[in-house]
């Protein structure tokens, strides 16, 4: 599993819901194109467009909250947004992000260090954020249940091989 | 050792656990999984699980509510796919469109959760159906097919914030009143991760719809469970069901994270303004916003209760010029009851539209969406920007009471006073 990513920093506030990430009228198909293509439309109509694989969105408090839609952090993943770092992180976010082997970390803080524009460095292993200049922020790393489903890429292989053994056992 | 609070009791039982305690990683066998259109998106991690089978058809139960009738091919297409994976997977509690419901309130009027079970959802608001003291989350696809391949979740035990609330309800406000004021003291992240288990002596005397409208709203306090001891009231409304009924409750020495109290006699309407359910004023430093649409619907807020309340009001009155108020029930049973009580004539005399059950509106997906700078108030859940249509629209969240006293005055309207 990667852990270690570097990458152009996207900030954005408290409380940023699902409506904000991928609007409600984009999510009559499958195609993950789409959500992509819309991702935070409410916010910057230009933004999808702007972005490139590899940047990274630092947040405020309550990222991702409101409804249950994996089509969020799958149109993040999609556009190559590597990692998400937020204060903290709604529940059902949280978990959608990381079954898709998304990298989602709590960084209380780090939003006030950095703005977008800025190269940060996310080192999963260490629980450290590299700021520009020098600085390093320490995270709490991520619960061993989470990591590993994370260190699998995701629940989907994580369940293939588990189910894999089981019949083979 | 000190006493579980209901969620703790419920999630020991699902993993086959003497106890658990608050940050314990559980492995809860599912009681009941329950999915709208989502399963579409599941699908394919479901195929990729392969399993090929679903663990219980039995224990699954499916219905289609976000985009009913589907308007455009590619949701028709959709429903198809839904449909022909119910059938070859032997799940018979497929409500198909015209037996359909908002999923909650479907699992809810049908007697399908009952107290004691792990009740997973697809859906955000599936925190409502804990109201019938029921342990339910909800979670988004790929969660959704790793239960429908294992029939096992992975799940955190929550601490539990407990919300007491005092008092009488005022003239003209009802749960939803109540819910907006403690959303708006907590904040919409208030409750992260933690159960909110509602208690005292208001909610005990409430009847289920208020209970449902509690406890659906916790999920704009961040939490994953919503829940209200199972008792007579709880009893009652599932006699129908058949199903064997064992009460529920918090022991008297529980360990609560936190506990909340509300004391509402004298509290008046309450309104979420633009554009977060927590952003709460009362009705009267609202009073006089003009608004283009008003919106009676949602698995929060159109249950029959709701829409007797709006037939009260809109007897002999009509809706104001230039708004549109719609009403769209949560269900085909609550369509049909409200038919039974000659209230969609009442609807359809004051000029107010009605239409068949979906969620369509509440989500911005169709059948009534915002156009860009509209101020609608709605008897929904969420008012983040976009979630009713355009991002420049401008939400309310209020109760029927409210909403349909705005909509004949054009104008948000303290309903005390009409």
């Amino acid at each position: 599993m990667q852990t270690r990513f570097k990458g152009r920093v996207w900030t954005f506030g408290d409380d940023i819901s699902t409506d904000h990430i991928i609007a409600g009228k984009y999510l009559g198909t499958t195609d993950s194109k789409v959500f992509a293509e819309h991702a935070f439309e409410a916010v910057d109509p230009t933004w999808a467009k702007k972005v490139q694989p590899g940047d990274l969105i630092v947040a405020g408090d309550n990222f991702g909250c409101g409804s249950s839609r994996e089509q969020a952090p799958v149109a993040l993943k999609t556009l190559g947004i590597s990692a998400i770092l937020a204060n903290s992180f709604a529940r059902i976010f949280f978990r959608n992000a990381i079954n898709l082997g998304f990298p989602v970390v709590e960084c209380p803080g780090l939003k006030t260090g950095v703005k977008s524009g800025d190269i940060v460095e996310l080192d999963m292993a260490r629980g450290e954020v590299h700021l520009p200049g020098g600085p390093v922020m320490r995270f709490k790393p991520l619960p061993p249940n989470v990591l590993e489903i994370l260190e699998a890429g995701g629940l989907v292989p994580k369940l293939r091989k588990e189910l894999a053994t089981k019949s083979a056992g | 050792m000190p006493g579980l609070t209901i969620s703790e009791k419920i999630l020991a039982k699902a993993s086959g656990k003497e106890r658990v305690s608050p940050g314990d990683i559980v492995d809860g066998s599912v009681d009941l999984l329950y999915m709208h259109e989502m399963l579409a998106m599941a699908l394919m991690p479901f195929n990729e699980i392969g399993t090929m089978k679903v663990w219980d058809p039995d224990k699954i139960v499916v219905t289609l509510d976000h985009w009913v009738p589907p308007p455009t091919p590619e949701i028709a297409k959709m429903h198809q796919t839904i449909r022909e994976f119910c059938k070859k997977q032997g799940i018979k509690r497929f409500h198909d469109v015209g037996d359909h419901g908002i999923i909650h309130q479907l699992i809810a009027e049908r007697g399908y959760a009952h107290p004691w079970e792990l009740v997973i959802g697809s859906d955000s608001h599936t925190n409502m159906v804990g109201a019938v003291g029921a342990f339910a989350a909800g979670i988004g696809a790929t969660d959704t097919a790793a239960v429908m391949a294992t029939g096992r979740l992975w799940l955190r035990v929550p601490e539990t914030m407990r919300v007491d609330i005092h008092g009488k309800l005022g003239k003209c406000t009802g749960a939803k009143d109540v819910i907006l004021k403690v959303i708006g003291t907590t904040g919409d992240d208030g409750a992260r991760y933690a159960a909110v288990e509602f208690s005292g002596p208001t909610v005990r005397g409430f009847p289920m719809d208020e209970r449902f409208v509690l406890c659906n709203m916790t999920t704009e306090m961040g939490a994953k469970v919503g829940m209200v001891a199972a008792d007579a009231t709880t009893k009652e409304y599932l006699a129908h069901s058949g199903h064997p009924f064992k009460a529920i409750d918090s022991d008297d020495d529980a360990t609560f994270a936190k506990t909340h109290t509300f004391e509402i006699d004298g509290m008046g309407p309450q309104v979420a303004c633009p554009s977060n359910p927590a952003n709460l004023k009362p009705v009267e430093d609202v009073a006089g916003t003009k608004i283009d649409v008003a919106f009676l619907g949602s698995c929060t807020n159109a249950r029959i209760e709701d829409l007797r309340i709006a037939a009260k009001l809109l007897r002999g009155e009509k809706v104001a010029p230039g708004v549109r108020f719609q009403i769209t029930p949560a269900s085909q049973i609550i369509y049909r009851q409200a038919l039974k009580e000659g209230l969609v004539e009442i609807f359809m005399d004051a000029g107010a539209t009605f239409t068949s059950s979906t969620c369509g509106p509440c989500f911005g997906g169709h059948m009534g969406t915002l156009a860009g700078d509209e101020v609608c108030i709605s008897s929904t859940n969420r008012n983040y920007p976009g979630r009713m249509g355009s991002p420049t629209a401008q939400v309310y969240l209020a109760s029927p009471w409210t909403v349909t006293a705005s909509a004949i005055h054009g104008e948000i309207t303290d309903p005390r006073k009409v």
